[in-house]
């Protein structure tokens, strides 16, 4: 049987080639399949006014034909292995990942040589990716639910470009250019700012000499250097109010949170899992369902209280200090004062009285558990090697859960009396128009 | 190199002397186990005027038993980590969860507890009815879900078993009961509807043993289910629905199909395939997103099932584009309806799928949910071997058949939602 720290604590070939690009092997022989994600150090924080959403338009770029890949064979060249494909941008990161079966792994990395090097960006394609991007944009308008996640994160940050959609804004998606896309794929795209990881049924060695043929060639180049931006402390509560048709009324509430790297951050970890149950800290894997939370303060507070249908909390291990949001949906007939006022009472009952033993420890155990349970398919455990490789640097993740098990109620009570003051919140509502009371 | 998934599965099947089913399925990657308990207990066993009455119930299943307070469940599950939930489709009702190794005998007691004994406090059928109704007014502003209600009714009619709102409407739940929960537990949860399937860390009998002490003493008289009905043909229908202050329009389009066990299944599911999921979205995606750049997302799926279920082709759009992007639509489904595919089209299928099946079994969760399908279908312990063989023997000529009986634009459901 393997053990709870034997799945958490992989043991992962390390290797840097010459051009800077470095390489994360992790051979996992339970079934037939390789998974290759390549990472790159680049998302939405790096964007100047006037070009938010220029990283995830290029990553949609990413997808549309090389220069030995024309577009018409893109399709079908990871499904011949019977492959899965995708990639996302986030705040951070930019990343493409391919699991297919295993005898697939030449051509998996030699997608990804050509996605880093040899990008057509033809305007044609660049000019129908445009409306496909503002159509994405406009699908998550329709939810209130994310739409008020956006405005609650551009209020909460004055200074730190955290602030800003990873979409982009609609007047920048609209105005950027061929040469804006391309002029940033060729800064960020170099070996020196990816790490590309292989996981699943292979073997290290082999796989290192296929990684040097395939990619040890491309040159790298001069990155950009990420300019620390500190974002100056929150002197006063802000609010936001979205008013719109609709049925339902939404409330989030958001604090500034710990970098993962900053020793706050588990203590903050675990005092989410008490608010609100853990989720653990796989973003590839978060969306699957609810966390276990019936216990958690604020499911008995407010939903077993019938004021909200739902609670949740989020805290995700970003590289600079991102936000710790609460998101309820109040019950119809729930005035939202009613509800703000309910978690006002709970988050000062907790800053007063601190938290008990029984609850750290209930949070450990499902940290825990969802670190297991979110390292489940050679997918999920690539995902987790490239994305703390590239958000929190080297030796993070296998330290998981012993940060995890270090963790002490004292601790928890004292960064929620510290972090969650009423001054340094974010407070978002939104208001149904036209409903039906 | 030999992996487990190259050699296949290996589940032991066992049925209990009351008619229970236990699968169990032992995998090794994560000290985890996934246990699904799946009833035959999905909204389509609801009677007619209790619209919601199945979801209802997921809802309130695991709020108390005859031997655990809703506290008690819910301390239990929260202590352990474990990921719970109840959810309901059309047929099945499935409990499922993972817990870490360690703990696989308490949850398998509490999940088991929760599938034989739920005693439906009153206090909490008010509570998750009250949320029902939130969630309910959530879904009317949603685009998405009201394009796919509406075509559901459109293409099913509104008393059908798959026409019906699955979650019901205002009306219907505020009408449902506490004793309608009980007598609905009581004629669907029944030993012989019952499949538990078990997979992970754990070893095959270890999983059945403990079961059958669980299960010991659950008796009932079978049940005899009544016939899907089939549905009616139709010509082209069309409704919208308007949703004010919303960016985006959503379209849903689709036909009523086969059932499962129908012997042109493999040849709808390839074709299926062709027109709206192979890479972006199939020929769909490549038109609506790649060609026209109309849209985030265009694909279609299919659902045969124990009735006629639905192909579902889905695409939200620019409002502005709603036209433009349904003419699209019919072309594809026109053109791939009278030509049928393309030699390499129907190969590159072929292979993607087959392919896919190590993929589809690498988590626990994947491989009991496939094995939940086979045995709700009886499809064999080895289906995983035999899938490969049914998708390789079809010919181009059968799935030219198919799209030729199924891809007729004229025949067409079409729910748009949107400002």
């Amino acid at each position: 049987m393997p053990s709870v720290q034997a799945a958490t604590a992989l043991t992962t070939r390390s290797e840097t080639l010459q051009n800077g690009l470095k390489v994360m092997i992790q051979e996992v022989h339970t079934a037939p399949l390789v998974s290759v994600w390549c990472w790159y150090r680049v998302g939405s924080r790096d964007e100047a006014p006037g070009r938010t959403g220029v990283s995830h338009w290029v990553e949609h770029m990413n997808f549309k034909g090389t220069r030995n890949i024309p577009r018409d064979q893109m399709k079908g060249l990871v499904e011949r292995y019977g492959g899965m494909w995708n990639g996302y941008t986030w705040i951070d990161e930019t990343t493409y990942l391919e699991t297919a079966g295993r005898n697939a792994l030449d051509q998996l990395l030699f997608l990804e040589a050509e996605r880093m090097a040899n990008g057509l960006y033809e305007a044609e394609d660049c000019e129908s990716e445009r409306t496909v991007i503002i159509s994405e944009l406009q699908g998550g308008e329709n939810d209130p639910d994310q739409l008020l996640d956006q405005e609650v994160t551009a209020t909460a940050f004055r200074a730190h470009p955290y602030r800003h959609p990873t979409i982009g804004w609609l007047p920048d998606l609209r105005s950027m250019t061929r040469d804006d896309l391309y002029g940033h794929y060729r800064r960020y795209y170099v070996p020196n700012n990816a790490t590309l990881v292989i996981a699943g049924d292979v073997e290290a060695d082999d796989v290192l000499r296929r990684v040097e043929r395939i990619l040890g060639s491309i040159p790298s180049g001069n990155v950009p250097a990420r300019t620390p931006i500190v974002e100056p402390p929150q002197l006063g509560e802000r609010r936001v109010v979205v008013e719109r048709p609709g049925t339902t009324s939404y409330l989030k509430m958001a604090w500034h949170a710990p970098a993962a790297t900053d020793p706050d951050f588990f203590p903050v970890l675990v005092l989410d899992a008490i608010l609100t149950g853990a989720k653990g800290l796989n973003l590839w894997t978060s969306f699957r369902g609810t966390p276990p939370q019936r216990k958690s303060r604020l499911y008995t507070a407010l939903v077993e209280r019938s004021l909200a249908s739902s609670v949740s909390g989020a805290l995700v291990p970003t590289a600079e200090p991102f936000l710790y949001m609460l998101s309820m949906t109040a019950m119809q007939g729930i005035e939202l004062p009613v509800l703000e006022a309910a978690i006002h009472e709970q988050i000062e009952k907790l800053r007063d009285h601190g938290v008990t033993e029984e609850e750290t420890a209930r949070g450990r155990r499902q940290l825990r558990a969802r670190f297991v349970f979110e390292n489940d398919s050679v997918t999920n455990i690539a995902h987790q090697l490239g994305y703390f490789e590239t958000v929190t640097g080297p030796g993070f993740f296998t330290e998981l859960q012993s940060h995890v098990a270090r963790v002490t109620a004292d601790q928890v009570s004292e960064v929620a009396r510290r972090r969650l003051a009423s001054t340094a919140r974010t407070v978002g509502w939104f208001k149904p128009l036209g409903e039906r009371e | 190199m030999t992996t487990a998934a190259a050699r296949g599965l290996s589940p032991v099947r066992t049925v209990l002397d009351s008619g229970a089913v236990v699968i169990a399925q032992e995998a090794s990657l994560t000290p985890a186990v996934t246990i699904n308990a799946t009833v035959m207990a999905g909204g389509a066993h609801e009677p007619d005027p209790l619209q919601g009455l199945a979801f209802l119930t997921g809802r309130v299943l695991d709020r108390g038993t005859e031997h655990r307070s809703a506290e008690t469940i819910a301390e239990e599950l929260d202590d352990r980590g474990v990921a719970f939930r109840v959810a309901t489709a059309r047929h099945p009702m499935s409990v499922t969860c993972t817990c870490l190794a360690e703990d696989f005998p308490d949850v398998l007691d509490i999940v088991l507890d929760i599938v034989r004994h739920p005693v439906f406090p009153e206090a909490e059928v008010a509570k998750r009815r009250a949320e029902c109704l939130t969630s309910l007014r959530q879904d009317q502003e949603n685009p998405a879900a009201r394009a796919v209600e509406a075509l559901f009714e459109l293409l099913y009619g509104p008393s059908h078993a798959y026409g019906r709102r699955s979650k019901g409407t205002e009306y219907s739940l505020e009408r449902i009961t506490r004793d309608d929960l009980i007598a609905f537990h009581a004629a669907r949860f029944r030993p012989a509807l019952l499949s538990l399937v078990i997979v992970g860390d754990v070893s095959a009998s270890s999983a059945t043993d403990q079961s059958a002490v669980l299960l010991d003493g659950w008796k009932s008289a079978p049940v005899t289910d009544s016939e899907i009905a089939a549905p009616l043909p139709a010509g082209r229908r069309e409704h919208t629905v308007a949703i004010p202050g919303k960016s985006q329009a959503d379209i849903a389009y689709g036909f009523t199909t086969i059932r499962r066990l129908d012997p042109r299944y493999y040849a709808y599911f390839i074709l299926n395939n062709i027109l709206g999921q192979f890479g972006l979205g199939g020929r769909l995606a490549e038109n609506i997103r790649e060609r026209q750049g109309m849209a985030y997302y265009a694909y279609s799926a299919i659902d045969p099932s124990v009735g006629e279920g639905p192909l579902l082709i889905r695409a939200g759009v620019d409002p502005d584009n709603v036209a433009r992007a349904l003419a699209a639509i019919d072309h594809e489904v026109g053109t791939l309806g009278k030509e049928g595919p393309l030699p390499e089209e129907l190969s590159q299928s072929k292979e993607y799928l087959i392919g896919s099946i190590p993929r589809m079994l690498e988590t626990n969760a994947g491989i009991a949910s496939f094995l939940q399908t086979v045995e709700q279908f009886g499809l064999g312990l080895d289906y995983d071997q035999q899938m490969p063989g049914h998708l390789e023997a079809v010919t181009l000529e059968e799935v030219r058949a198919a799209a030729t009986e199924l891809l007729q634009p004229e025949r067409a459901a079409v729910a748009i939602a949107g400002p």
